[in-house]
């Protein structure tokens, strides 16, 4: 769910539910990173909702344009991790197959 | 005159911080009475003043980021996390430990407990043995659903201890798999056994086949991941009897659906002498330190010097700065983007593929909100 002003469209709140720290915290942290982000910060308005609101104020793009961009940061981020640790764990069980071979002969 | 922008200035220097900026924004300092720099910077344009950019560049995080297995078995895994923000770190802990499903036992369902241990203890007790199924195999049993092969997985636990037995202790070992679902038949109260004789006597759960049928259970039976648990101790003459059910959920709702023991990382330490620390005041320092991160170097004629060698150990005890003027010569950081990163599994699937696991969940949270807004 999105407030924001129909006039002014760089500055939104987004509330989003069943979300909490795991997704804003990381939203925040793409926001902040994004050049078109004046101000970017979130709050959780009540610990027994799950709710998060994310604050996005931008420099003229609309605000859930840049929002959405983020996201997509982080997506492609995670891609990115989940390639780098699956190679890193095949690298890791070939060494120590070496390493056994070595011991062996 | 020529205009020049202040930036091109010959003493600005270009995409490149002065030597104290660039520690406050890539590590923690540690003193002896508080940590300084904690918070990392993150607004994009924190150095444009120094023509330095903060913002985030996926090309250059592609580039910078790396993963090293430190140690892998079964049930733990032991990485370093390079080149990542703690935020995207501290979710990846955050959904390993609360929104990763798991299959766990929910429902007991008792017909005989004569032991000392009360109802509600043995249940509770049972819920949080791990059980050795892939959560992916199975959805969740949403309201108003019926148990079926799909959601559910049943156990039964018979035991007792004989008048001659002495004591014997009820192991999770006991837990036995049924494929066919419940045995446990329902009190019906409109049930007339003289209208149709031929029906089913119906249980607490409606398999449409057996789940040993099904081709992901076949070649491999069902069952706690450790058989040595004790659930119970019975006494001479005490039997337990009961059918438990297991069902797939996530940590945020109990702890019991928790794929891991534990979650943690920790940032890289860093320890550095500031100043040369000889003789007497180096074997000083080696004795200060409890973990053994210093050692003692020759450096000819006799003399000696401390040097860092084990900066990995370091605890950030702060034992070796505690006393007065040590600060200036050892400086003790940590690495603000480096994580050293620990997993213990309890069972139900790998410790590495629960780190993939929790990086997609991540995943289809943004894709999931972009859908939203979309």
């Amino acid at each position: 769910m999105e407030h924001g002003s129909l006039t002014d469209l760089r500055s939104s709140t987004f509330s989003l539910t069943d979300e909490d720290h795991t997704l804003a915290n990381s939203a925040r942290f793409a926001l902040n990173k994004d050049p078109r982000v004046e101000f970017c910060g979130y709050s959780i308005p009540h610990p027994s909702d799950n709710r998060v609101n994310i604050r996005v104020q931008t420099t003229g793009d609309p605000a859930k344009e840049v929002f959405k961009d983020a996201l997509q940061d982080l997506m492609v981020m995670c891609q990115h991790v989940r390639g780098t640790f699956d190679k890193a764990v095949v690298d890791f069980r070939e060494s120590e197959h070496d390493k056994e071979m070595k011991i062996d002969s | 005159m020529p205009r020049l922008s202040a930036l091109d200035m010959p003493d600005v220097p270009k995409a490149q911080l002065p030597p104290h900026l660039e520690q406050q924004r890539t590590r923690v300092s540690c003193k002896s009475d508080a940590p300084l720099h904690t918070e990392g910077i993150q607004y994009s344009g924190a150095y444009a003043s120094m023509g330095v950019d903060n913002s985030l560049r996926l090309d250059s995080f592609s580039k910078n980021f790396r993963v090293e297995v430190v140690r892998l078995t079964e049930d733990e895994i032991e990485f370093d996390m390079i080149g990542i923000d703690a935020s995207l770190a501290n979710a990846f802990r955050r959904i390993l430990i609360a929104e990763l499903p798991t299959m766990a036992i929910e429902k007991v369902l008792i017909a005989n407990n004569t032991s000392v241990v009360q109802d509600e203890v043995l249940a509770q007790r049972l819920g949080l043995i791990p059980i050795e199924a892939d959560p992916r195999l199975f959805e969740y049993v949403s309201e108003n659903d019926t148990a079926h092969e799909k959601n559910t997985i049943v156990f039964k636990l018979d035991v007792r201890c004989k008048k001659d037995d002495g004591r014997i202790k009820a192991k999770s070992s006991e837990l036995k798999w049924l494929p066919g679902g419940s045995e446990l038949q329902m009190a019906s109260t409109n049930s007339n056994p003289s209208t149709n004789p031929n029906a089913k006597p119906k249980t607490y759960t409606s398999f449409n086949c057996r789940q040993d049928s099904l081709p992901e259970f076949s070649h491999k039976p069902l069952r706690p991941k450790y058989g040595d648990i004790t659930i119970a101790v019975l006494g001479a003459g005490q039997a337990i009897d009961l059918e438990v059910h297991a069902v797939k959920g996530v940590g945020r709702t109990h702890a019991k659906w928790s794929p891991v023991a534990t979650a943690w990382y920790r940032m890289l330490p860093e320890v550095v002498l500031t100043q040369e620390v000889e003789d007497g005041k180096a074997e000083e320092l080696v004795s200060k330190c409890p973990v053994n991160v210093f050692d003692i170097e020759d450096i000819g004629e006799g003399r000696k010097k401390a040097v860092v060698a084990r900066p990995r150990a370091c605890t950030l005890c702060r034992e070796c700065i505690r006393e007065k003027h040590w600060e200036e010569c050892v400086d003790l950081r940590r690495v603000r983007d480096h994580f050293i990163f620990t997993i213990e599994s309890t069972g139900a699937l790998p410790p590495e593929v629960l780190f993939t696991e929790a990086v997609k969940i991540l995943e289809q949270k943004c894709e999931r909100i972009i859908a939203e807004l979309s």
